[in-house]
């Protein structure tokens, strides 16, 4: 196959996935509320509706201060994880890398009915810290990963003069680990961010009836007839998305963090 | 273990935070959810603690071998398009520069984030009788009126490759990714052609990353829980539906528990296969 049929079968490829978006973001510029496409009387109305609206400003704030505290957590989980797991191979750090891997390899379902049962019994079903520990706990595993994949690339010679000069495990880890794995922290973190803001099935489950998620707003919405504010929620996220994978792609290696060896910038 | 520092960078203690966080937030309710499967069902709502089969046994009815029939292969047609159309897309894409690479990857990963109640609202608006396809379609004069293509069992198909491709495309990318390029240069120097290249080279010596990569978009897309909903009927929800419903609306905790139970084994299964199948690869 030559050049030209391979970059025509991606691009076509990803103008399929993108094709629903571009539906959506033109039928969120309806001036009425219909959904039409193209779209009548285009307008921006509803981007500011959405802002007017406390039916949808309290999901969004929900979602946000979810997003941020849990995605929080599950780095503070992971990195004493990776830390620990990394130059050791016993049982206990082979359990403890499947306990971290396990709640991704599974349906969401599943944890969220774990989750579910557990809050109700615990008691703190419907509570909004219930909502951030099971998505903390839920998404350790994308920080784990991007950390694990930190601390291989660090050069154990490195450490190792490090600890000739005179350095304990604190002046070390400090000085010479840390700022190493600072962007794969801050990936990691920026991964959990935009999973647990698009993240239904659990947020639903151990408090959906009393802390309403956007997704969950959405999806409550739709049951009562579509709207261009829909669509407007749907490309602010779908855009948000883009920036925070793009600001990972700009000042990080996308390629390294998803896995590619071969690859160096170019 | 000669080629480990003579002492480790992370104290022994280190481990102990994240052990208690997960054995407290992920084991345990993984414990209580197998306790309430063989809870008594109380009818008042919830459950008393108990040790019965009763919940399980409701497995071998004829609704609950449908719901299975369902689940599985909507699954596995989704998984199988997923594979077939992301791994030409995943070879292509590692051959490319860094920069266009780290472009394709941003859209792949925006669309995975995506929640699946926007996906399932986009591709309704775009299957739907005044803003989608059908629309087109008339406008090309190839149906006599628009009409709507949601809700069906090709839409709900539709969906589930949506979510499932950009997960392919991700899990085959590391494999794809790590094939010495000098072996397919080596085969074009034999004179083999690009397609020949491509079957006779390529394929073979990713055959198991290529299987595992079905297996886990196979469990992804099990996982389903909106789009069905969404963009089915009611006959095809998939297990994950019904776990919800019963849940949350049927008040049927041990019932749910005992669906979540099975659902967990056989992604369990799974998933250890697809790791066999990884390591195949290695050896081979």
């Amino acid at each position: 196959m030559t050049r030209t049929l391979k970059t025509t079968y991606v691009l076509i490829i990803l103008a399929l996935l993108l094709a629903p978006l571009v539906v959506v973001a033109a039928v969120s510029l309806n001036g009425p509320q219909t959904l039409r496409f193209p779209p009548v009387e285009p307008s921006s109305r509803w981007y500011g509706e959405l802002f007017r609206q406390s039916e949808w400003l309290v999901p969004l704030r929900n979602s946000l201060v979810i997003a941020a505290c849990a995605a929080a957590l599950s780095v503070v989980i992971a990195l004493p994880l990776a830390l620990y797991v990394w130059q050791r191979r016993g049982v206990a750090a082979k359990a403890l890398t499947g306990m971290g891997l396990a709640p991704f390899a599974l349906p969401p379902v599943i944890s969220a009915l774990g989750f579910m049962i557990f809050w109700m019994t615990l008691g703190g079903y419907g509570q909004i810290y219930a909502t951030i520990i099971s998505h903390g706990v839920f998404l350790v595993t994308l920080p784990l990963v991007t950390i694990s994949l930190g601390l291989k690339g660090i050069d154990p010679l490195l450490i190792e003069a490090a600890r000739v000069m005179g350095g304990g495990r604190w002046v070390v880890f400090r000085t010479v680990i840390l700022p190493l794995l600072i962007p794969y922290m801050v990936s990691g973190y920026a991964f959990a961010f935009v999973l647990s803001l698009n993240e239904y099935i659990i947020a639903y489950m151990v408090a959906g009836f009393t802390v309403e998620t956007l997704p969950i707003k959405i999806f409550n919405a739709l049951r009562y007839g579509y709207t261009p504010i829909l669509a407007v929620v749907s490309v602010i996220f779908a855009g948000l998305s883009a920036l925070i994978f793009g600001l990972i792609g700009r000042f990080g290696n996308l390629p390294r963090l998803l896995g590619a060896e071969r690859i160096t910038r170019d | 273990m000669t080629d480990m520092p003579s002492q480790t960078a992370a104290p022994r203690w280190l481990g102990l935070w994240p052990a208690a966080m997960l054995t407290l937030f992920f084991l345990a309710p993984f414990g209580i959810m197998l306790a309430v499967s063989v809870a008594h069902r109380d009818v008042s709502g919830f459950y008393e603690w108990g040790f019965e089969w009763d919940s399980y046994a409701r497995f071998l009815s004829v609704f609950f071998a449908k719901v299975m029939a369902v689940s599985l292969s909507v699954s596995l047609a989704a998984a199988a398009i997923c594979v077939l159309l992301g791994f030409p897309f995943t070879v292509f894409l590692s051959a490319m520069g860094h920069t266009a690479q780290t472009r394709i990857l941003v859209v792949l990963l925006s669309v995975l984030a995506l929640s699946e109640v926007i996906i399932g609202f986009s591709l309704s608006t775009l299957l739907s009788q005044t803003a989608g396809i059908g629309n087109l379609f008339h406008w090309l004069g190839l149906i006599p009126e628009p009409r709507a293509y949601t809700p069906s069992l090709f839409a709900l198909i539709a969906g589930l490759c949506y979510i499932g491709f950009p997960f392919a495309v991700l899990v085959l990318y590391p494999p794809v990714s790590r094939l010495d390029p000098e072996l397919i240069e080596a085969a074009r120097v034999m004179g083999a052609s690009g397609p020949r290249a491509f079957f006779g080279v390529i394929i073979p010596n990713l055959r198991g990353a290529i299987v595992g990569a079905f297996i886990l978009v196979f469990v992804f897309t099990l996982g389903s829980y909106l789009l069905p909903q969404l963009l089915g009927r009611s006959e095809h929800w998939t297990l994950s539906v019904h776990i919800t419903d019963q849940a949350i609306y049927q008040s049927n905790l041990p019932f749910a528990a005992a669906m979540s139970v099975f659902l967990m084994l056989v992604a369990l299964a799974l998933v250890g296969l697809a790791s066999l199948a990884g390591r195949e690869r290695g050896a081979a």
